[in-house]
């Protein structure tokens, strides 16, 4: 498989199968020099795995991956060599510094502690940690540690930056925090591959993104182009609580042109997929229910559609 | 047999766990020099009262290159059983180091190589502890004793190579005791430490002449009363075919693992 300069990762039918699961099932995909590239999915539908694949930690079973135009199979110290590592799970070493934390594993790569050091410092400013040197890594809040995983995958100056659900975990202030600075960091050129459940983040940070789900790919594109695609501009939200759904559903009959309805639990929504809710329909709508709620769609709007509401685990 | 991945990059891995060891040293420093005291003064000097040993020997003077081989032995079998295992399932420090070009081999390697030091250490302690008693005891007698510290990287590598072997094919840190008990604890009683074999049936010696212990200790006396010989290379052969057997073993179990 021929990948050009501008694709850092190149994936045609990559699949992982395990004793009696599926867990990546034929899914192509790219990733673009300089972008942001995420994974979306429920948990378990094949986002870890796949990272565990493209960076180089988890074999395919079948089909073909590139990853900085290097095969998996048969690169793998040099792949790991030029991309930086994420993980979903704190893994820094507990008995150790913040700093020697980051020249550990510096060492790793091979990299003369003179230049691990300014790397160290320079990742250590960028993420305000600088203060935090001396630290122990359980002396940490959770959101530090997650910057200190950032600085540590970027220690050998990454060509690609791999994050598996970078903010799971974190409170909201920390997690505004690392996004922040993951768009600094896309700013100065590096690409990233994320991978979340968190729609929010997706739409901060991505520019383009895949829905994976039950091991397979189910929609791709830019945020904005998914949204309108599977969503439309607005959304109508009506809570029913006591009323029954079906008789609110039965009202709607007839008013809803151009709406795509659907009904989770108590709620009824209507996508606007083809044209826009105007005002006077919504007022016409307001007393249909205990709240009814005329909003944007979202990108979590198309992945609940896309991936249905109920929950997989 | 398979192809090792192995490069100098285990040798980062090495470097990482002295790194954690520097800070926690003073914290680990009691059991390997304690235990061999007490029991130097608890078997050696107490319990050797009632001994009669072949010769002029002391009690005391015979279990000595006995400790030598043991507790460095406890050493290896420590740092590459909880210890390994909690660098792997609890503190995830495996996990971070395969992403990086450390391959899985290398991270074993590493491994293993620093529960050869940590033989090594420990015999050093044992013998700094052996030569303060020396000028009441007579416990070293040959200028060979000094060999006793690069003969424990080898069993070291052994050991560590062995415990690895089963760390890898555990589910639960509490199944680590099940090695020590039925593996370990026989080789410490069992392996000429404390009792000659040559008073025993033949069956018992040729039994014990499997264990990789029996071999560790023939050496080790040979270097602390002197004595050494060439007999002793088929000693020292053993423990090599034992080592480097074992190290597969330890390669394969621990791939099986953690490449999935």
């Amino acid at each position: 498989m021929a990948t050009t300069a501008n694709q850092v990762v190149v994936g045609r039918a990559v699949t992982k199968r395990y004793k009696d699961l599926v867990a990546v099932d034929h899914i192509d995909f790219e990733v673009r020099q300089g972008e942001c590239f995420g994974i979306l999915g429920p948990n378990g539908a094949g986002k870890t795995t796949t990272i565990r694949m493209i960076t180089c930690v988890s074999p395919l079973t079948e089909g073909e991956l590139h990853v900085v135009g290097l095969d998996v199979n048969k690169c793998q110290r040099e792949i790991k060599s030029r991309i930086g590592v994420v993980p979903q799970d704190d893994n820094l070493d507990p008995d150790l510094t913040v700093l020697e934390n980051l020249l550990v594993y510096a060492r790793y790569f091979d990299i003369p502690p003179e230049i691990a050091e300014e790397r160290a410092w320079d990742g250590l400013r960028l993420f305000h940690l600088e203060e935090k040197v001396k630290e122990t890594i359980n002396h940490l809040s959770g959101g530090l540690k997650r910057r200190l995983t950032i600085v540590r995958a970027l220690i050998n100056d990454p060509e690609l930056l791999v994050l598996d659900e970078p903010t799971t975990g974190l409170d909201p202030q920390a997690r505004h925090l690392v996004w922040q600075k993951l768009r600094q960091l896309k700013q100065r050129g590096i690409t990233m591959l994320l991978t979340t459940h968190y729609m929010e983040e997706a739409a901060r940070l991505c520019d383009r993104l895949l829905i994976i789900d039950q091991a397979k790919i189910i929609a791709e594109g830019r945020p904005s182009d998914l949204i309108e695609q599977h969503a439309g501009h607005e959304v109508v939200e009506i809570r029913t609580d006591n009323a029954d759904p079906e008789e609110v559903k039965k009202r709607l009959r007839g008013r809803t042109n151009g709406y795509e309805l659907e009904q989770h639990e108590d709620t009824i929504y209507l996508f606007g997929v083809d044209g826009s809710v105007s005002e006077t329909d919504y007022e016409d709508l307001s007393e249909l229910g205990s709240e009814v709620l005329l909003r944007r769609a979202s990108l979590e709007d198309v992945f609940l559609r896309l991936t249905g509401r109920g929950l997989t685990e | 047999m398979i192809a090792t991945d192995v490069s100098h990059r285990s040798f980062h891995v090495w470097q990482r766990n002295r790194d954690v060891f520097l800070h926690l040293w003073k914290a680990e420093l009691s059991w390997p020099i304690v235990e061999p005291v007490l029991i130097m003064i608890g078997l050696g000097l107490g319990l050797g009262t009632f001994v009669e040993l072949d010769g002029e020997q002391d009690y005391l003077q015979f279990i000595t290159p006995g400790l030598l081989a043991v507790f460095p032995m406890f050493a290896a079998v420590s740092e590459c059983g909880w210890g390994s295992y909690s660098r792997m399932e609890m503190q995830h420090t495996f996990d971070a180091i395969v992403a990086t070009p450390v391959s899985v081999d290398d991270i074993i390697t590493g491994e293993i190589i620093w529960a050869a030091s940590r033989a090594m250490l420990n015999t050093f302690y044992i013998l700094l502890v052996a030569l303060v008693l020396t000028p009441f005891y007579d416990l070293v007698e040959s200028p060979l004793f000094w060999a006793c510290l690069p003969f424990a990287f080898v069993h070291g590598f052994m050991f560590g190579s062995m415990s690895l072997g089963y760390t890898a094919n555990v589910r639960a840190m509490s199944q680590l005791m099940y090695f020590f008990s039925l593996i370990v604890m026989p080789m410490f009683y069992l392996g000429g430490v404390f009792f000659p074999l040559d008073d025993l049936s033949e069956g018992f010696q040729i039994a014990a002449w499997f264990l990789p212990i029996t071999h560790v200790v023939n050496i080790n006396r040979a270097l602390v009363s002197g004595g050494l010989d060439w007999a002793h290379i088929i000693d020292l052969a053993w423990i090599l075919v034992v080592g480097a057997v074992l190290f597969r073993f330890a390669l394969w179990s621990m791939r099986r693992r953690l490449i999935n």
